[in-house]
């Protein structure tokens, strides 16, 4: 591939847009990624369209970094598609990886979504009570939308992955990082986490650790943390001892608790189990009756404890046992 | 045919695996449907662990372990404590019925109490009938 350039795509599945502007966050950089590949294929930043891809002789592209979790029929036909053009496909920012996000709708399914989204909502007027559909006829022809799953699922678990770069979204210097390795040609073998450390978050983190017990969980938005010490020691939970480090602890230095998007730390199967076990042991009570009480003042813990990971998590979605 | 439920008991090592081993031992009956896993202590217990037996087909966890106070490792049983209840909050909001986990203390002498925890036990999870979980079986390979 010397002479030539490198071919590189670049999709969003069920994502917010924030890991295609990670990308451009890179600067000046971009200048010399358009100096080794050609971008053959990126739906937020450029035109194309999707019969161009089609067209491609398979594994005519390079690199896929597929950012989005795969919650719909367009998400998943184009992650298949890609798969079978490309010769290596990187899960891109944590909803491709985890889930992220978007994967909070497993706690959920389509019908209550549809139901808050169209019906329920305040700000919703829909006596017609009109969900969308799938296919409608107009005069000029028949109009079609993708569909809705039930479940979101990550890009591993729809099509096979090469690399995963973790992220909400990835760190721009470790985007970075990665592109020159892909350049190079100095890739680390298939199936690794790349552009992240293999350290816990609490590994790096700066902030003034002592001793940790818990009397009662406190919210975010409710406190001011001091900003030199760590946030657990304050009573608010923190996932940075269960998240791998490598985004450059952002959240922290902005006196933001770690939220977990880089994920689980290697070996580790499920972030929230891992980030269960850490916060309970530190609970400062040997009576039962107390426990529970400062446990009522922590709502929604599976919330916190996979909040970007429920679709990759061993239960992957709230299971609904009497539906 | 009658549900028979498939229910993993993880037991101390010091303590209620061996009160276990005495039901045994004494020739108590009760019901075979608890499949027990040995570890060191009740607080050697990840909740991966019981996470993974949920969605490997277990229909109900039990964890035993040392009285309060009489932990071998002086107080591994009061982390477990304190992170079954947060793991039953936790599996509740999964869509798991809290009650498929159960926390006991039974001691190296207490074969009877052993005895009687099961059978109980496993009559509860009859009533609460097979887990069956929606797992899709691609996804497992995912794991990143």
């Amino acid at each position: 591939m010397a002479d030539e350039k490198l071919r590189v795509a670049m999709f969003w599945g069920a994502a917010c847009g924030g890991c295609d502007v990670a990308l451009l966050d890179i600067h000046e950089h971009i200048l010399d990624v358009i100096e080794v590949a050609d971008i053959i294929f990126w739906p937020c930043a450029m035109d194309f369209k999707f019969k161009d891809v089609e067209a491609m002789p398979d594994e005519h592209l390079d690199l896929t970094f597929y950012n989005g979790a795969i919650r719909n029929s367009e998400n998943e036909h184009i992650a298949k598609l890609l798969r079978q053009k490309s010769k290596l496909m990187a899960a891109f920012g944590s909803c491709s990886h985890m889930g992220g996000i978007p994967g909070l709708g497993n706690f959920h399914d389509r019908k209550s979504i549809f139901e808050t989204a169209y019906l329920n909502t305040k700000s919703t007027h829909n006596p017609d009570k009109v969900f969308p559909r799938t296919e409608f006829e107009v005069p000029e022809g028949k109009l079609t939308l993708p569909e809705i799953y039930d479940t979101v699922k990550t890009l591993n678990q729809t099509v096979p992955v090469d690399y995963f770069i973790p992220g909400c979204p990835p760190n721009p210097e470790q985007i970075w990082i990665v592109i020159q390795a892909v350049a190079s040609g100095k890739l680390p073998p298939k199936g690794s986490t790349v552009g992240a450390s293999d350290k816990a978050l609490c590994d790096e983190c700066p902030r003034k650790k002592t001793e940790l017990k818990f009397k009662q969980f406190k919210r975010r938005h409710l406190v001011h943390p001091d900003p030199e010490v760590c946030f657990m020691e304050q009573g608010i939970v923190c996932l940075g001892a269960a998240t791998r480090a490598g985004c450059g602890w952002r959240c922290i230095q902005s006196n933001m608790p770690c939220r977990g998007c880089y994920g689980p730390l290697p070996n580790a199967r499920d972030q929230g189990a891992k980030m269960l076990t850490a916060i309970a042991s530190h609970i400062d009570s040997e009576d039962p009756e107390e426990v529970e009480r400062i446990l009522d003042t922590l709502p929604d813990p599976a919330g916190y404890f996979y909040r970007f990971g429920l679709p990759l998590s061993l239960l992957h979605r709230r299971q609904r046992r009497n539906a | 045919m009658s549900f028979e439920p498939k229910i993993v008991g993880f037991l101390c090592n010091w303590c209620s695996y061996t009160g276990a081993d005495l039901a045994g031992t004494s020739r108590m009956k009760y019901l075979p449907n608890v499949r027990v896993v040995r570890i060191m202590c009740s607080g050697r217990l990840d909740p991966t662990f019981v996470m993974k037996a949920f969605s490997q087909g277990a229909d109900a966890v039990l964890v035993a372990g040392c009285h309060p106070g009489d932990c071998h490792y002086q107080n591994g049983n009061m982390k477990t404590l304190r992170r079954i209840p947060l793991l039953r909050r936790t599996l509740a909001q999964l869509g798991i019925e809290p009650e498929r986990l159960r926390l006991e203390w039974v001691s190296a002498s207490e074969g009877e109490r052993y005895q009687s925890v099961v059978n109980e036990f496993v009559e509860q999870v009859r009533k609460l009938g097979p887990l069956n979980l929606e797992l899709d079986p691609s996804v497992e390979r995912a794991a990143g």
